[in-house]
């Protein structure tokens, strides 16, 4: 073809990655500069990133607004959990594979139901089956431990056994096992929504009419992104699990997979790093919110219409418009 | 020899008779106009044999195959696209992206996950090629709800186009464009089917566009087609004029601005 147009991409691409540097860098040194407590509320903010961000495939990309991400983050919190419990396991290696294929299985189950719809009717769907397995948690306590929940042990990490430092162990190396997994799921979830698959989740995200009339088979996407999706948030639950010490209910619960949606839009749905600063900021805002009062709920619900009404468009939408006024400013 | 046939088509919404067991046929590699007041059932036709709409009753034969109950996907896969009457695009994509789609479809590479889309030279050549030839190249990093309703227009075509298909549907692809601007988008379109060697079905409204560009002109009204045949056979069809296109005291025809909306 004869055409001067050059292909968009690497040059404005390594310009746009300029920070990811810096940001890696602070991430690194991280655990030697703050106080371990700070190491742990990263630690829980890297992990709701991973969860975010598998969100994110389906509201920011694909166009589905799920109500029941909870599922898939409690599937791989309960499944480390079972694991010891039944199998006697201890590794994270191991809790991290049984999760990713107890969450495919799951929302390939829940994903056939779901993606026959969209807009209301796909939330309120997902938001009744994740209930169906809450309940279950909560009723079978003979298997599930009830609302007292599971207890998950601290895994060995990469065949290391754990340390009896507790604090060595939270504060150090489980740190820098949810960044590795922070940084690989991250790239992993970069390649997705940049390749050709990510484009046609888009497509459908767009015009769903239009994209079945250049040949996507919309259905099919919208179940492997809701796999996709669930697997990653499945990943998050299993990396929360051993942090957290003990699986229970309050993860299954609707309410929780509220936590994803509103971490999600506080960053920016319409952005790739949107939902991992959203997910970090929540973190750390929900931590001091607890820390700061017993009404919590009421600052985090004040944060949210101040968000709707302020910054539609979420963090990292306010930061694109200020970097662009400031470009144009110049 | 004709690439498509409809066998007594039929849909009907309640008791509105949309498409009346319409035998409709288009021959390989003509520029055909269909034409008919609002209501007429034009869209609708496009519609069933796209497979947006499943028929009532009736047979739609693409080379020689049944594909009446084949999905839209598998039609598209068969060779037939088409572009639509209100815009349709994806609007958060830039044009190049638009374009690209059809092609990564056409390849079979929509499923790819591992490699990133920008990666794929011989796509985005393609896809900047067919900009190029469009005239929207200058617009290929821009979102595709950021471009004039015009250069829209013609990326809807572009979208269609870039499925390479035997057979393309444009449901009135000069809607809502000035009419200065009506000829030159037409001109681009008809030029890149025929050098494509693309059969092209035309939904069009403005007369002196069907008149001028269209090889063999179908009419339909109320559901069925009234008439058959060639520009000029059409213009001198008295069942035609007193229908449909009626006649100013100049002689003529004035249809286009009192039929501008369409289904």
């Amino acid at each position: 073809m004869n055409t001067t147009v050059a292909v968009p991409e690497p040059r404005s691409a390594l310009r746009k990655l300029a920070w990811v540097l810096p940001v890696a860098l602070l991430l690194l040194i991280a655990p030697f500069v703050v106080d371990p407590f700070q190491t742990l509320t990263l630690t829980y903010g890297l992990i709701a990133a991973i969860g975010a961000l598998g969100f994110n495939l389906l509201l920011g990309y694909t166009g589905l607004l799920s109500f029941g991400h909870s599922a898939f983050f409690g599937a791989g919190a309960y499944t480390a959990a079972f694991m010891f419990k039944y199998l006697k396991v201890a590794s994270m290696e191991l809790f991290l594979a049984g999760s990713v294929l107890v969450s495919a299985i799951i929302s390939i189950l829940f994903g056939y139901v779901c993606v026959r719809y969209t807009r209301i009717f796909f939330g309120i769907l997902t938001l009744a089956l994740s209930q169906v397995l809450w309940s279950l948690a909560f009723k079978f306590f003979w298997v599930t431990g009830g609302s007292d929940g599971l207890r998950v042990p601290t895994p060995s990490l990469l065949g290391v056994p754990p340390s009896k430092d507790t604090m060595d162990f939270i504060a150090f190396r489980y740190y820098y096992y949810v960044l590795g997994a922070f940084v690989i799921c991250t790239l992993l979830m970069w390649v997705v929504v940049h390749s050709p698959f990510g484009k046609a989740l888009q497509a459908i995200r767009d015009n769903e009419i239009r994209a079945e009339f250049i040949g996507i088979r919309i259905r099919r996407y919208r179940l492997i992104a809701f796999v996709i999706s669930g697997i990653f948030t499945g990943v998050a639950g299993a990396l929360w699990a051993p942090l957290n010490g003990l699986a229970s209910p309050d993860i299954l619960i609707w309410t929780f997979s509220g936590e994803i949606v509103f971490m999600t839009v506080l960053g920016g749905f319409r952005t790739f790093v949107g939902p991992i600063i959203g997910a970090i900021a929540f973190t750390y805002l929900k931590t001091y919110a607890v820390g700061f009062t017993v009404y919590w709920q009421l600052l985090l619900g004040t944060v949210l219409v101040v968000l709707v009404l302020a910054l539609p468009t979420g963090i990292m939408g306010a930061v694109e418009r200020i970097a662009a006024k400031l470009k144009k400013a110049r | 020899m004709s690439l498509l046939a409809t066998q007594a088509l039929a849909k009907s919404f309640g008791d509105n008779r949309a498409v009346d067991r319409v035998d409709f046929s288009v021959r390989q590699g003509e520029v055909l106009a269909l034409i008919g007041s609002n209501g007429a059932g034009k869209t609708t036709l496009v519609n069933l044999v796209s497979g947006l709409l499943p028929p009532d009753s009736g047979q739609i034969i693409f080379e020689d195959q049944d594909v009446t109950r084949q999905s839209s996907y598998q039609r598209i896969r068969a060779g037939i696209a088409r572009s639509f009457q209100i815009v349709n695009l994806f609007d958060h994509l830039s044009c190049a992206d638009n374009v690209a789609l059809s092609i990564f479809s056409r390849h079979g590479k929509t499923l790819k996950l591992t490699t990133l889309a920008s990666r794929d030279r011989e796509v985005w050549d393609e896809a900047h090629g067919v900009l190029h030839r469009f005239g929207l190249e200058r617009a290929a990093t821009m979102l595709a709800g950021a471009i004039s309703h015009g250069e829209r227009k013609l990326l809807d075509v572009a979208v269609a186009y870039a499925l390479k298909p035997k057979l393309l549907f444009l449901d009135e692809p000069t809607s809502g464009v000035s009419t200065r601007e009506k000829a030159p988008i037409m001109d681009i379109v008809t030029s890149i089917v025929r050098a494509g060697g693309i059969t092209v079905v035309i939904i069009e409204h403005d007369m002196d566009i069907v008149f001028r560009y269209s090889e063999r002109i179908v009419v339909m009204h109320q559901g069925v087609i009234l008439a058959d045949g060639t520009p000029d056979q059409i213009r001198n069809n008295d069942a035609v004029t007193t229908t449909l296109i009626g006649t100013h005291p100049g002689g003529e025809p004035a249809i286009g601005s009192a039929n501008n909306a369409g289904r």
